[in-house]
């Protein structure tokens, strides 16, 4: 096994895909094509970074031979294995779906011919952020990632983008500002070098701060939601899925790590009530939101504004002033379980979506009576994944509710457990009103034809959020390794 | 109190990101706000830069100057997209004002 410490895995998870990026520019009406050597080469990759990390503990590398500060580094714990891992398989499998309507068949198309740089460069810069060390790097990645977001936003009308656009502008801005303070005062912004260095002072907190507030802004955390469920839900549906399940997964990857791993010292009771509650806001406002919408992709979307609620749980859950207690490690991996299991589900819900808005030209609940019948794989892809959006076993939603409850109830929290619990139920309620509407009546209604090869796409992706219920134990035994120190005394 | 060249010029930054972040909030007019984007930004290297010179005896801090640089680059490409968007949403909509705040500017 020690010979997988050799071969540059981290290298080629961010360089692979930017140098697709380079190949898509270039090959014209065949860059449609390219994702099928690419998508299994990074898959391969993910699985030999998972198989590195669990031997042999974190990894981490100078990249080019410069050792940090004056160099970069890249590294990888349980963390950053698993998204590395999840985006391996959703991207080839939202690539794969994307075929039909980027492909370049029968004529190249403006849209044949972007779309396909910005999914590399999107997947380059998720994994840039997964496997970082250094928060200006952080910066840079996050950047190229709206730069592709919001282009692909773009397909689906200029004002969601721009919109879109003025929210991650000001997100950026106010990254950056933080890093310059946290420059100031440490003098670093290697994870590592300034986890040992930093000194919960005022300005530390304040750069923390403001780089929480811009990472809130664009990871559309109530209140600075507003932008999402027109950006989610009016993108083709291959974007939306991206969107939902990783993009919005990585500037809160990114909140993980600047609390957890660099300044856990820096969480105060303030902070972290702040977050949890905003996090509540989110889940009860988005469902509510998500209930009275009479569009089936605008209902998917508000939903994501509602899961996103339940990431920020962890921050009172895993309490910084309880760290040493038990059920912190618990509620910590609970809202990476849940952040993993949504972007599975969410994916199929989406690209499930997108399969019925080609069968019937529409996605009005109102008028998709029966469709369960005409479209019976896709019916079921979005009913298992419902089911984990709604947190019902034996689904991966099911496990990270599960985790963060028993928390929430150890540490009497009894506040989160009930917002937890209404947001399941309100869950039900939105995402039966297009279940509802798919079996009613009896008639198999009149569609246009859908190949079975790409409905058994979202059929996969819900699988999967369904098996990571199932066996829980593998993703949860890999996300210990690298724990934040903080959660160690917590591990049970 | 004598003020030192270094920190005349971070007090410089931070007042360009108040002016840049008054013109993001009060302007609607898109391509305005992009403009206070820049301006913001240019503050942030402004005090980026005035960070790497805090100990004139020990010369200047590389590192900060590097960040600039990077961070110039990736305004420029991100100003790039936004001016586009603009455009297109001007030719779309007759206004580049998002629709929510179409409302006569002074």
């Amino acid at each position: 096994m020690g010979a997988l410490l050799t071969l540059p895995l981290l290298e080629l998870t961010v360089g692979l895909p930017l140098a697709a990026t380079l190949l898509a520019i270039v090959s014209g009406r065949f860059s449609s094509g390219l994702v099928l050597g690419i998508g299994p080469a990074m898959l391969a990759l993910a699985v030999l970074l998972c198989l590195a990390v669990g031997s042999h503990g974190p990894l981490e590398v100078a990249v080019g031979g410069w050792a940090v500060p004056l160099g970069i580094a890249l590294g990888a714990d349980g963390l950053s294995a698993v998204f590395v891992m999840t985006g391996a398989i959703i991207m080839p499998a939202v690539a794969l779906f994307a075929r039909r309507a980027f492909g370049s068949d029968p004529a190249e198309t403006t849209q044949s011919f972007t779309f396909w740089p910005l999914f590399f460069a999107m997947w380059a810069a998720l994994n840039a952020i997964f496997v970082g060390r250094d928060l200006f790097n952080f910066y840079v990645a996050l950047e190229l990632l709206t730069l592709t977001a919001v282009a692909m936003v773009a397909y689906g009308g200029t004002a969601a983008a721009l919109r879109y656009m003025i929210f991650a502008l000001m997100g950026s801005l106010a990254y950056m500002t933080g890093v310059a303070l946290l420059y100031a005062s440490a003098a670093t912004l290697d994870i590592g070098l300034l986890s040992e260095a930093i000194e919960p002072d005022r300005a530390v907190v304040l750069a923390g701060g403001l780089m929480t507030a811009g990472l809130l802004a664009k990871t559309a955390l109530f209140p600075l939601h507003a932008w999402l469920p027109p950006a989610h839900g009016n993108a083709p549906a291959p974007a939306s899925a991206l969107l939902s399940a990783l993009v919005v997964k990585a500037s809160f990857f990114i909140i993980v790590r600047i609390w957890f791993h660099v300044m856990p010292d820096a969480q105060s009771p303030w902070l972290v009530q702040t977050l949890g509650l905003l996090g509540a806001c989110a889940v009860i406002y988005g469902s509510l939101l998500a209930i009275r919408q009479g569009r089936l992709k605008l209902v998917i979307a508000y939903s994501t504004v509602a899961q996103i609620g339940y990431l920020f749980f962890i921050f009172p859950l895993a309490d910084g002033s309880a760290f040493a207690l038990p059920w912190a490690a618990g509620a910590w991996t609970g809202g990476i379980f849940h952040a993993l299991s949504h972007a599975f589900a969410k994916a199929a819900l989406f690209l499930a979506a997108g399969l019925i808005i080609e069968a019937l030209g529409h996605d009005r609940i109102a008028d998709m009576k029966g469709i369960a019948r005409a479209l019976p794989m896709t019916m079921a892809a979005f009913g298992l994944a419902a089911l984990s959006i709604m947190g019902l076993p034996p689904s991966g939603g099911f496990m990270a509710k599960y985790l963060m409850l028993t928390s929430a109830l150890a540490g009497g929290q009894i506040f989160y457990a009930l917002v937890m619990i209404a947001g399941g139920l309100l869950a039900v309620i939105y995402l039966f009103r297009p279940l509802n509407a798919a079996f009613a009546g009896s008639h198999v209604p009149e569609i246009a034809p859908v190949p079975k090869a790409r409905q058994t796409i979202p059929l996969a992706l819900a699988l999967i959020a369904t098996i990571i219920g199932l066996a829980s134990s593998i993703p949860y035994q890999f996300l210990q390794i690298g724990l934040p120190e903080v959660l160690e005394g917590g591990t049970e | 109190m004598m003020l030192s060249t270094a920190t005349l010029y971070a007090l410089c930054g931070a007042a360009m990101i108040g002016i840049g972040v008054y013109g993001f909030i009060v302007r609607a007019h898109l391509l305005r706000r992009v403009l206070a984007f820049n301006v913001i930004g240019s503050g942030v290297f402004l005090f980026l830069g005035a960070l790497g010179y805090r100990a004139p005896q020990a010369g200047a801090d590389p590192v900060p100057h590097a960040l600039i640089i990077t961070g110039i680059v990736v305004a420029l490409s991100l100003t790039a997209l936004a001016v586009a968007l603009v455009l297109k949403h001007a030719e779309e909509a007759g206004r580049a004002v998002l629709p929510e705040e179409d409302r006569e500017e002074t």
